[in-house]
């Protein structure tokens, strides 16, 4: 992960927008970072911050209009905000894939979950019907589901949850893509699932030599799964840093926040409670604070804060952090 | 489909049948459609002889052993001509819904999922189909097209084609926004492939009971346009023209126009209470 690989996908000045009754949403506000081959960036943050809208930006899921998207994404040299539709649909599933929070509503109820896999796979490759449901059954038995023969003939509602997932990520792999947007993967399943399709996902990771941007906001996967991370507020980058520097020195004043609402059994704060939050609620996207977005939670807000918005202050080549403090 | 599909499919199918079996009014209905489809298909063997041929000496006779159902102002002996203008009936509304589906869902599919621009100008069209009434719309069709039993079809036809596109682009708004669609874009499926293979499957269940519901329609503008002498031609023994013709002789031989009606009459309220059925039967929500 060094400057000398190049990205895999560059993200520069993207803004994604959308045009409501009420004015216009900045969701995505003037974002870049990169993706390097074969690295896992997590991409944390609380509800509403822009993560989801930053991976359907990527693979220009969002119907445009309402949505707006601006800005530079390249991926393999390639500006995908330049590409038409079928150039774009080319890239969908064979270069960059995307796993989504729900495994419950993203699989269609009416088709096998066989049927599914085999068409995510004959979209880009060239194969019939017979070959393409031997790779599903392939595919079903490298994320590990028992019996791929059988299963791959049930319908979605015959699963678990955890199964499904499963399912879904062995949709999202079918045709090896060299990028996987991973919308909290797990967030819908329950805690021992969880680890389970954890595991699942480091193993073909390194299996497929897949890239991972991971969108969660559960700050335990990140440790366990990245190796850089970047936090966002408001639909702005506040830090970015490698995993180990985030959790050892996290600098802008929200990750403290984040870090510390991580409850800790047997831990109290100053006032006698367990777990400790961050003060506030976050800004409407309409009605954003002047200064920095950060400004009215903040703990260490000065009055500059309230004035300008601060700059993004690089430490090294992958420290960065949107803060007055550091400036 | 393997084995084990199939096995679900049945099951689901013997669901939706048991469901249908314990609603005795949709039963009615449906013994009532397979007794139509069978005499149109047996008609020959059931009639034989031509159902045209006048025999004047005979005409305006009373119901009889050797006539059933007495015999029209021709001669003809009404049962026979019931029998075979059940094909006519049939054709038509089969011929009717197949125009309906085949214009009217892929335009519903298209108008709801794309939106914007295509989807403002199939709406601005639907609207002015529907500002008609039906059956006025039918018969300002057959104007222009002329008489005959295929611009029978095709007049009905169209003017059932808004009910399916504003059927179907309901539903595909609801669809559309679904994950597992979205999840399909991101694996770079087609959009055709979307919109047949994912979306269409998933509104199955409202165009099925709509087609029971429209075949009784069609039967009805098909006799109606008959009964005005603007559908099929005699001497074609079609239902709707063979109660048109016994107008005349309501008073003295009332039978005359009586039994086309009834036959009417059923054929509609079959497919109504089939429909009615179906729709009961399909939803998941009520349970056996």
């Amino acid at each position: 992960m060094s400057s000398q690989t190049k990205p895999l996908l560059s993200i520069t000045d993207l803004k994604t927008c959308f045009h409501t009754l009420d004015g216009v949403v900045n969701a995505v506000d003037d974002i870049q970072f990169d993706v390097y081959p074969g690295e896992t960036l997590g991409l944390v943050g609380e509800s509403g911050c822009g993560k989801s809208v930053t991976a359907l930006s990527v693979l220009r899921l969002l119907r445009c209009p309402p949505a707006e998207i601006t800005g530079k994404i390249c991926f393999e040299n390639r500006n995908l905000l330049e590409l038409n539709s079928e150039e774009m649909r080319n890239i969908r599933g064979k270069d960059i894939s995307m796993i989504f929070q729900e495994p419950m509503t993203s699989l269609n109820p009416v088709l096998t979950i066989g049927e599914q896999i085999a068409e995510a796979a004959r979209n880009h490759k060239r194969m019939t019907r017979q070959e393409a449901w031997r790779w599903a059954v392939e595919m079903l038995r490298m994320v590990q589901i028992p019996g791929p023969n059988t299963r791959a003939r049930d319908y979605p509602h015959r699963l678990s949850g955890g199964m499904r997932q499963r399912a879904v990520i062995a949709m999202a792999l079918s045709c090896n893509p060299k990028l996987i947007m991973a919308d909290e993967p797990t967030t819908a399943l329950d805690v021992t699932i969880q680890a389970q399709i954890m595991n699942l996902m480091v193993h073909l990771k390194e299996e497929f030599k897949t890239a991972i941007v991971l969108i969660t906001h559960n700050l335990g996967i990140i440790a366990e799964m990245a190796s850089r991370v970047i936090v966002m507020y408001a639909g702005k980058i506040v830090e970015e840093a490698p995993i180990q520097e985030l959790f050892k020195d996290p600098r802008h004043p929200y990750t403290k926040g984040l870090l510390g609402s991580i409850p800790v059994i047997g831990r109290k704060d100053k006032t006698g409670r367990y777990l400790q939050e961050i003060p506030g609620i976050v800004p409407s996207p309409l009605d954003m604070p002047v200064g920095c977005r950060f400004n009215p939670r903040c703990p260490k807000v000065m009055d500059r804060c309230k004035k300008e918005e601060p700059p993004m202050v690089r430490q090294g080549e992958h420290r960065r952090v949107l803060c007055w403090l550091e400036a | 489909m393997n084995k084990k599909g199939l096995k679900d499919q049945d099951n689901r199918f013997r669901r939706i049948w048991v469901k249908l079996n314990r609603n005795k009014t949709a039963l009615f209905g449906s013994t009532l459609i397979v007794i139509y489809f069978l005499s149109a298909l047996l008609a020959p063997v059931l009639y034989p002889g031509s159902p045209s041929a006048p025999n004047l000496i005979r005409s305006l006779e009373p119901p009889s052993l050797e006539h059933p159902l007495g015999t029209d102002e021709l001669g003809r002996t009404i049962l026979g001509r019931i029998i075979h203008g059940s094909r006519v009936s049939l054709v038509i509304a089969v011929g009717v819904i197949m125009v309906g589906l085949l214009i009217g869902v892929p335009l519903g599919l298209i108008s709801g999922y794309y939106g914007g621009k295509i989807d403002f100008g199939i709406q601005r069209v639907t609207d002015m189909l529907l500002a008609f009434p039906g059956f006025l719309l039918a018969l300002a069709l057959v104007a222009v097209l002329g008489v005959g039993l295929k611009n029978t079809i095709t007049s009905i036809g169209i003017s059932m084609v808004p009910i399916y596109i504003r059927l179907v682009r309901g539903c595909v708004l609801a669809i559309r926004e679904e994950t597992y669609v979205e999840a399909a874009r991101a694996v770079g499926t087609r959009d055709a492939a979307i919109l047949f293979r994912h979306i269409l499957p998933n509104v199955m269940v409202p165009i099925t009971v709509q087609t029971s519901l429209g075949m009784g329609t069609a039967i009805l503008f098909a006799a109606g346009l008959g009964f005005l002498g603007i559908g099929v031609q005699p001497p074609t023994p079609e239902w709707g023209a063979m109660l048109g013709s016994a107008r005349a002789y309501i008073f003295n031989a009332p039978h005359v126009a009586t039994f086309p009606g009834i036959a009417i009459f059923l054929a509609v309220l079959s497919f109504n209470l089939l429909g009615d059925g179906l729709r009961d039967a399909l939803d998941p929500r009520f349970k056996i």
